[in-house]
């Protein structure tokens, strides 16, 4: 996978402007993208799925373009193969479990999904351990159960990319460091590359194959685990947080005090 | 005794079935403009938004006898849609049933539209947001998300509509008189009967019209009960 954007956006709410200038290359299986919220994270990766336009640059997925400004192509978000896990996962509360992750291979004025689309999620429902729960609806769920059909979901139309929006977050650290190691199954089955935000440096540690870091609308470092603490020198939060991440991506021992 | 009661209810029943007809029409076409209008206002931002929403809603407050008043401007043998109408497709609306449904309309459909907005602002833009990255156009977005989290609010609003216009008097009057059999309705029948001195007459026809407004109210709070549990 390669995806490769260089896009801005001006936004201006109540007098404060925040200027989004994001570039990005990733190449790798899973990248991380950290920062404190507000950082332009979430902006970054609603402008690669197709929910906000930016107001300059290029979006480029593999060998398509989803978006750019100068010759003016904007991929609509149902055409660009991209996958979104929101961070409240915005399952359909108005249908079945299995309903909604059979949403992407509905139609329209289908009432119910097509014979081997229900097999399809059957099985897939099989395979994130939630079969049980198909006629349920997202409210009867738990929150870790919501983030299997949330991924279920996504992952049922083959997408070429997925980003996950602060997939933990919502959830208790027990459950947390779980549905890491279930992520991580999870690429290695489907195959497809993902994008992760997170402001939680363990989710770092656990997935990242290259991280991103994010700073006031722009990316401040990037690198993998080994070269990353020495770009991270500006912002005592950033280190800080860059060396709880570090301390645990290398074999739980303590970084070195580089300073 | 018997004999009166039956004659009353011969009496009462040509005017509650022109009602039943003209609320029927005047809440379709409200519930098609209404669930059209508050969609545009509540999801799209254009220029004069702030100004379609205050012109939509201002049936509510204006006296009926204003919007008859507009009415007649408008859909009057020289009135600018009228003359047209008159002139292209022979179509007269004054006096005539048809011209009661549009007076009807009018009247109740801020009611719906203010349901519907109301209905759809509750919609997360997030949960649509899903849906178009999950492959779906905007149409289908429309009719399998936003549609099904919003119509128990429609439907309430819509019933509200239906009930108000059962009850319009002021713009009917005004645009399509009071013509027996033809546009007098309940409520105008009602008015007639007392000033004609018929006391059992507007009794019957004012038990009547106050049930089958008490059955759509209790509809559609139980609707809203429902949606709000």
């Amino acid at each position: 996978m390669s995806l490769e954007l260089d896009v801005r956006r001006r936004f201006a709410t109540d007098g404060r402007v925040f200027e989004l200038h994001a570039q990005l290359q990733c190449t790798h299986d899973v990248t991380v993208v950290f920062g404190p919220s507000g950082s332009g994270k979430s902006v970054t990766l609603q402008a690669v799925a197709g929910l906000l336009q930016p107001d300059a640059g290029f979006i480029r997925l593999g060998g398509r373009v989803l978006f750019d400004a100068d010759r003016g192509i904007d991929l609509p978000a149902r055409l660009r193969r991209v996958a979104y896990v929101f961070q409240d996962y915005a399952l359909f509360p108005h249908l079945s479990v299995a309903r909604n992750v059979a949403f992407p291979l509905t139609r329209w004025w289908q009432r119910r999904p097509p014979a081997a689309v229900a097999t399809r999620v059957a099985e897939l429902l099989d395979t994130f351990e939630i079969g049980h729960l198909a006629e349920s609806y997202p409210a009867q769920l738990s929150g870790g159960q919501r983030q299997r059909v949330a991924l279920a979901r996504a992952l049922v139309g083959e997408p070429e990319l997925l980003l996950l929006d602060e997939p933990f977050s919502a959830l208790d650290p027990l459950l947390r460091e779980r549905m890491r190691q279930e992520l991580l199954r999870l690429r290695a089955r489907f195959q497809v590359p993902m994008v992760v935000i997170t402001h939680d440096p363990d989710d770092v540690a656990s997935l990242a194959d290259e991280v991103i870091v994010f700073r006031d609308g722009r990316v401040a470092a990037r690198g993998d685990t080994q070269t990353l603490l020495a770009e991270v020198e500006s912002g005592p939060q950033v280190r800080r947080a860059m060396r709880r991440f570090l301390a645990g991506a290398v074999n739980g021992e303590p970084s070195s005090g580089d300073a | 005794m018997f004999d009166a009661g039956s004659g009353l209810l011969a009496t009462a029943w040509v005017p509650l079935l022109l009602s039943l007809k003209v609320a029927g029409w005047a809440t379709a076409l409200v519930l098609v403009a209404g669930v059209a209008i508050a969609w545009a206002v509540a999801r799209r931002r254009f220029r004069g938004r702030e100004v379609l929403d205050a012109v939509m809603t201002l049936p509510m407050v204006l006296p009926p006898t204003v919007l008859g008043y507009y009415l007649i401007v408008l859909l009057g043998r020289r009135g600018w849609l009228g003359a047209w109408l008159h002139e292209q497709l022979g179509v007269v609306l004054m006096f005539t049933w048809q011209g009661a449904v549009i007076a009807a309309a009018v009247v109740a459909f801020p009611l719906v539209y203010k349901a519907a907005r109301a209905a759809f602002e509750g919609v997360p833009t997030q949960t649509e947001n899903a849906a178009r990255v999950l492959g779906a156009t905007e149409w289908a977005v429309f009719v399998r998300v936003t549609l099904p989290l919003a119509w128990r609010g429609i439907l309430a609003g819509t019933m509200l509509a239906f009930a108000r216009a059962l009850g319009e008097f002021g713009a009917t009057l005004m645009v399509a008189g009071s013509i027996p059999g033809k546009t007098q309705t309940l409520s105008i029948a009602v008015y007639e009967a007392v000033q004609a001195g018929q006391d059992d007459m507007a009794n019957f026809l004012v038990l009547v019209t106050s049930v089958v407004c008490i059955l759509v109210l209790v509809g559609s709070g139980r609707l809203l009960r429902v949606r709000t549990s």
